[in-house]
């Protein structure tokens, strides 16, 4: 399947020709006016004959009317076409972010895609809509305007021939400059925006460090950049204005000169000069309708490409063709290792050996940046580990189906999201087919039940974007049942109770001991949350320092008395 | 009643839209020699533009006549005339590429420098993405409109003026007939423009919510993944963009049908005239030959009409962007009328009394100006005083109910309470991010209304709930609290937040460079820069926001020297949902819906078994 931008045109294509018909035909009806015209001169008026006024007066006006109708299904058309265009790119593009792994989407800044997807989408649209009609009608006006010419005088008319050579080159010339500065220009561009993004994100630290003289010294540096390269740019694409306007000139020039001579030496009648005049215009002008076309097309290049690279992004991981099931809910680490970038010296993991069997209950402990969240995120394969094995299930993680895995884990993120819609709508991104009997039972296991009875509307309550108005608490404890929900092998709980109190946490707890065959992995950085577990991990600086249980670690592990110590008194168990 | 509204916001509209031309002339008029000029040469370059083509007749009939001085003087002429056409063309673009961009420019710098100035409700209130359309999407209409339509309009209005005399001078009889075209095809572009906007606007609703589902989609792209729930996404994703698709496609065949609707119009103007134009000359009224350039007159009248209608949905967007740009800079400032600010200061060593010194010597003071042009110096100490202060961030909705607050130099006072109790709102005042509805702040003794806002703010030092980095150094991160420290002192600052370990680790060490988000730090490290960054900064007045939330409690016991280091000699009002880090505090403040329900230390609270002691105890959730 080819993901080129403009293989997306494909099924398009007949609306585009179409439209491009459309607009030849509307051109054709265009051009018969001016011959209806001068019949009523050259016939008309000098045969004093009335009845060809109202003839071909009459043809006129059905020629305006046809060239009215075919430019209106153009319009059809060419909206068809370009809208079509427009949606089947956001769409490839949607599906593409989809299929990305987490290390593609690390790769690109989330302003950036969405860029890609809306504003880069609309450049490309309007270069189509505006772009379309000149590139048809060009063409056609500059072909029937020679060949009229050529009827008229042929030798006259070589002037056109030796004009385009030199037009052509000044064209070339000037997109040549300003194809390049285009894509600068869009570069620059992000980085501006990148700035005032940045700059309002964190508007509140800018206003209390009063660094606003800094700041806008900051800006300005990209904001004169910017409009020095803008300006550097429309110096070069602004000279076809006088480059043409001079072309056109010229070529009139030259015309009045020969042909002047031409009529004193009686080889040339003063009507057909006149002819030939009256179509340098409709010619140079087609010319100039064609090189702009030229330049709307290299400055949409630049978001042709940026949606290119989205497109072509190559998902990372390598899904297996014919996927195996996991068989349950065990987990072998055996000597894994993972770099996030192959270039980066320092591992996130390191050797990490550990063996969890279906069923158990494993707690994860260490600082900030030990490797915690990295080594839950490898067992649902949301990276790829770069060394060792990891056997989940009892089956390699690299041989078995993707889809079947993640839908064995009930994973709940440590920058968790809830999206727009009713509670309803988003607990059943665990089970689509859950009836409310089923939700409410994740509920409660959740520990949630009297939350849902507090919120207005219940199940049906609106959450607002990224679920805004819950608080972290009950946001913690509604992804924990939308979790629940997907009646995981497997459940990972990353830091997914920081924010629920102790005792609902320990409620949380004994609820979820209840369900059987089911592995949990806690990582916690309460000691409280995890000291039930009948296997704890204490992880430093990406490696595995001590397992074992709450009691064993007590007396063996300095780190796990640290942490113990520094969290007496205050967040007591029970 | 209904319809005066209706006549009222149009009318109303309508003068709004003249003040965003207004107010964009008025940036054009800082270039306004430019602008004249690339007004003059446009002129030049049109007038060029019709006088050649008036002169082809002369020159033909000359050619005709035999005439040979006569032609070579009108070819001579003709060709001066185009030359100077092409180089005031040539000139025109040079200087409006340049004119332009530098117009562009300031309104950048301007809608920048106003986003410094705004109130924090403003933001709180606005999308982050509406803001930002207006530096990107809004600033771009208006600089393509720059760029192509104000040459444009000048020039056609020169021709269509131009053509418009010629015609009259022509055949006044026959022109009369292309007049009530002209008109009639102006009304319809109004119309139809008007139309026109309705459907683009119909569109830009339906981008709005695709662009509002993909944005959601994309930060929650990890959940997605975990869940399976690509196919899911992709149907929905399908559905806003069905929408949006016929919308647009709508709204663009509408705008499509405006050009060949004109240009047929031109032509039957064309045929009637040219019918009439028969009659009269059959009836002795015309001769022939001026009834033929007459029409080649009329053909080329169409151009400049034809010509507005392909730019005016440009034209039109760009008024609308230039609207929204203007209203944004409309927008209330944050009041700032505060005259007291910071200084050096030196303590006379007998009397006690503070002045005014050059560099910093015993301490830093407030420089407080008296009505008789005198100062008056207060040395500053950060005693905070919150005095019956009442205040809610929407009317109606009361935050803080009557507080009291009374900080001494030096001490640490915890703020805890449940979420929305108004913890972080206290901060919020006391550097005013906004203003209180009733009662007053003091700060060494002074109402810090009358402070100015900078010297204030530059007198605290903050670590905020969100920790936010900046592209750029892990050292530039650090030194954005105090831009004049040395590296030295930004690896003091980083030691005491114990971040100096992991940077040390990190690739390029103080030099590597993180990413907008800083996306490959750990929340954790980035709270330790911030504690960092504000340590660097040296205040009399520290507000940790939940600063150490993200740090493992082994870490933030690491970290408890330095932060005692940090506190020592200074105010420090600490907000915390860990409440071992308040244990040590001289005063805990308990909060509960925007009252102090409790204050006293730590054994105080715990032995009243009140909230405090539920708190500590884990019986409420805490965020």
């Amino acid at each position: 399947m080819n993901s080129s931008v403009l293989a997306q045109a494909k099924g398009m294509r007949r609306w585009f020709i179409l439209a491009l018909l459309f607009i030849a035909i509307e051109t054709s009806f265009e051009v018969i006016i001016p011959f209806l015209m001068s019949d009523i001169i050259d016939v008309g008026i000098v045969q004093r004959d009335t009845s060809i006024f109202i003839n071909r007066g009459l043809w006129m006006v059905v020629c305006a009317i046809g060239s009215f109708l075919f430019g209106l299904l153009y319009a059809k058309c060419a909206a068809k076409a370009s809208a079509r265009f427009a949606s089947q790119l956001r769409q490839k593009q949607f599906e593409k972010i989809t299929s990305f792994s987490f290390e593609n989407i690390d790769q690109f800044e989330s302003s950036g895609l969405i860029t890609r997807m809306t504003s880069d989408v609309l450049v490309l649209q309007n270069t189509i809509t505006n772009g379309i009609r000149p590139f048809a009608r060009g063409p056609l006006m500059l072909v029937l305007g020679i060949g009229m010419c050529l009827m008229i005088n042929p030798t006259l008319t070589l002037i056109f021939f030796g004009a385009f050579p030199i037009m052509g080159l000044i064209m070339t010339w000037i997109v040549s400059k300003v194809v390049h500065q285009y894509q600068w220009i869009q570069k620059y561009v992000d980085v501006l925006n990148s700035v005032v993004e940045e700059n309002l994100i964190a508007i509140r630290l800018v206003k209390a460090f009063v660094r606003k003289d800094f700041e806008l010294e900051r800006f300005d540096r990209v904001n004169s950049d910017l409009a020095a390269l803008n300006e550097k740019t429309n110096r070069y694409a602004f000279l076809n204005v006088p480059a043409f306007q001079g072309s056109m000139y010229a070529v009139i020039i030259l015309l009045l000169c020969l042909g002047s001579g031409m009529i004193i030496q009686g080889t040339i009648q003063v009507g057909e000069l006149t002819g030939m005049l009256s179509y340098v215009l409709q010619i140079m002008n087609s010319f100039i309708m064609m090189s702009n076309v030229f330049l709307l097309f290299s400055r949409s290049l630049a978001s042709h490409n940026r949606i290119q690279e989205v497109l072509d992004q190559q998902p990372t991981m390598v899904k297996p063709k014919q996927g195996q099931v996991l068989q349950d809910g065990s987990i072998v680490f055996d000597h894994v290792s993972m770099k996030y970038a192959v270039d980066s010296e320092e591992s996130v993991l390191e050797d990490i050996n550990l063996n969890i069997e279906s069923g158990s209950r494993v707690g994860i402990i260490g600082a900030t940046g030990s490797g915690k969240s990295t080594l839950a995120m490898l067992i649902a394969r949301l990276y790829d580990l770069s060394e060792g094995q990891l056997r989940v299930g009892g089956v390699d993680i690299k041989d078995l189906d993707l889809f079947e895995l993640r839908n064995s884990i009930g994973m709940v993120l440590q920058k968790n999201v809830l999206f727009s819609g009713t509670v309803r709508d988003n607990l059943k991104w665990g089970d689509p087919s859950a009836d409310d009997d089923r939700l409410l039972w994740a509920i409660e296991m959740a520990g949630a039940k009297e939350l849902i009875e507090r919120l207005p509307g219940g199940l049906d309550m609106e959450l607002g974007q990224q679920g805004v108005n819950v608080s972290g608490g009950q946001k913690q404890r509604l992804c924990i049942a939308r979790a629940l929900l997907k009646n995981p092998k497997i459940l990972i709980f990353d830091d997914s109770t920081s924010a629920v109190d102790t005792k609902t946490d320990a409620k949380i707890r004994k609820n979820l001991a209840s369900i059987p065959n089911l592995t949990q992995i806690i990582i916690a950085q309460r000691i409280s949350s995890i000291r039930h577990c009948d296997q704890i991990v204490v992880m430093d600086q990406g490696q595995i320092v001590q397992t074992g249980t709450h009691d064993e670690l007590l007396k063996t592990s300095p780190i796990y008395q640290e942490i113990f110590e520094s969290q007496q008194g205050g967040m007591q168990d029970e | 009643m209904n319809k005066t509204n209706r006549t009222d916001s149009s009318v109303n509209q309508h003068q709004q839209r003249k003040s965003a031309l207004g107010q964009l002339l008025h940036y054009m008029g800082n270039h306004k020699f430019e602008f004249l000029f690339v007004a003059i040469l446009v002129t030049i370059s049109g007038l060029a533009n019709l006088i050649g083509t008036y002169m082809l007749r002369p020159i033909i009939n000359a050619a005709g006549d035999q005439k040979m001085d006569r032609l070579a003087t009108l070819l001579i002429t003709t060709i001066v005339i185009y030359v100077c056409g092409v180089i005031a063309a040539w000139g025109y673009t040079q200087i409006m590429a340049r004119s332009a961009q530098q117009v562009t420019r300031e309104i950048r710098h301007d809608l920048f420098k106003k986003m410094q100035d705004l109130p924090l409700k403003v933001f709180d209130t606005t999308q982050y993405g509406d803001l930002m359309a207006r530096f990107t999407s809004d600033v771009d209409t208006v600089n393509d409109a720059l760029n192509n339509a104000f040459a444009s309009v000048i020039q056609n209005f020169i021709q269509s003026a131009g053509t418009m005399i010629m015609l009259f001078v022509l055949n006044w009889k026959l022109s009369l007939i292309v007049v009530g075209f002209y008109a009639l095809m102006l009304i319809y572009i109004l119309i139809a423009s008007k139309i026109s906007k309705r459907y683009f606007g119909n569109q830009q609703k339906f981008i709005g919510a695709l662009n509002g589902y993909v944005e959601e989609m994309i930060a929650g792209l990890k959940v997605v993944k975990v869940f399976n729930h690509e196919q899911a996404s992709i149907q929905r994703f399908n559905e806003y963009d069905d929408s949006l698709e016929q919308a647009s496609e709508r709204a663009l065949s509408y705008s499509q049908t405006m050009v060949p609707v004109i240009v047929s119009f031109s032509y039957i103007n064309y045929a009637i005239v040219a019918v009439v134009g028969g009659y009269m000359v059959l009836s002795g009224q015309s001769d022939v030959g001026s009834l033929a350039s007459y029409l080649v007159f009329v053909r080329q009248a169409a151009a400049p009409i034809n010509s507005v209608v392909q730019q005016s949905t440009l034209l039109l967007t760009a008024l609308s962007g230039a609207q929204r740009i203007f209203d944004f800079m409309k927008i209330e400032p944050e009041i700032d009328q505060g005259n007291v600010t910071l200084a050096y200061g030196k303590k006379d060593p007998q009397t006690g009394t503070w002045t005014e010194s050059q560099t910093l010597e015993d301490g830093w003071v407030w420089k407080h100006p008296r009505a008789n042009g005198s100062y008056e110096y207060v040395p500053l100490q950060g005693d905070v005083r919150f005095e019956h202060v009442n205040f809610s961030y929407v009317l109606g909705k009361q935050i803080l109910h009557d507080l009291n607050l009374y900080a001494m130099p030096a001490q640490t006072i915890a703020i805890v309470g449940s979420t929305g109790a108004g913890k972080t709102t206290i901060t919020n005042l006391l550097n005013r991010f906004y203003e209180i509805d009733s009662g007053s702040i003091l700060y060494d003794g002074i109402d810090i209304r009358l402070i100015a806002k900078a010297d204030l703010r530059r007198s605290l030092s903050m670590v905020l709930q969100d920790t936010h980095l900046f592209a750029g150094t892990i050292m530039d991160n650090i030194r954005y609290g105090n831009l004049s420290a040395s590296d030295q002192e930004c690896i003091e600052a980083a030691k005491l937040a114990n971040a100096h370990s992991f940077i040390r680790r990190l690739p390029q060490g103080y030099q590597t460079q993180i990413g907008t988000e800083g996306s490959s730090l750990s929340t954790g490290q980035r709270q330790l820069l911030a504690i960092a960054r504000a340590a660097v900064a040296n205040p009399p007045v520290l507000v940790l926001d939940e600063a150490t939330s993200s740090i493992d409690t082994r870490t933030e016991k690491l970290i408890e020297k330095g932060m005692k280091s940090l506190m020592d000699g200074r105010t420090t009002f600490v907000i915390a949902h860990r409440l071992s880090t308040v244990r040590n505090a001289d005063c805990i403040v308990v909060m509960d819906q925007g009252r102090i329900v409790e204050r006293g230390n730590h054994e105080h609270l715990m032995e009243k078994k009140g909230y405090y002691y539920q708190l500590y105890n884990g019986m409420f959730e805490l965020s």
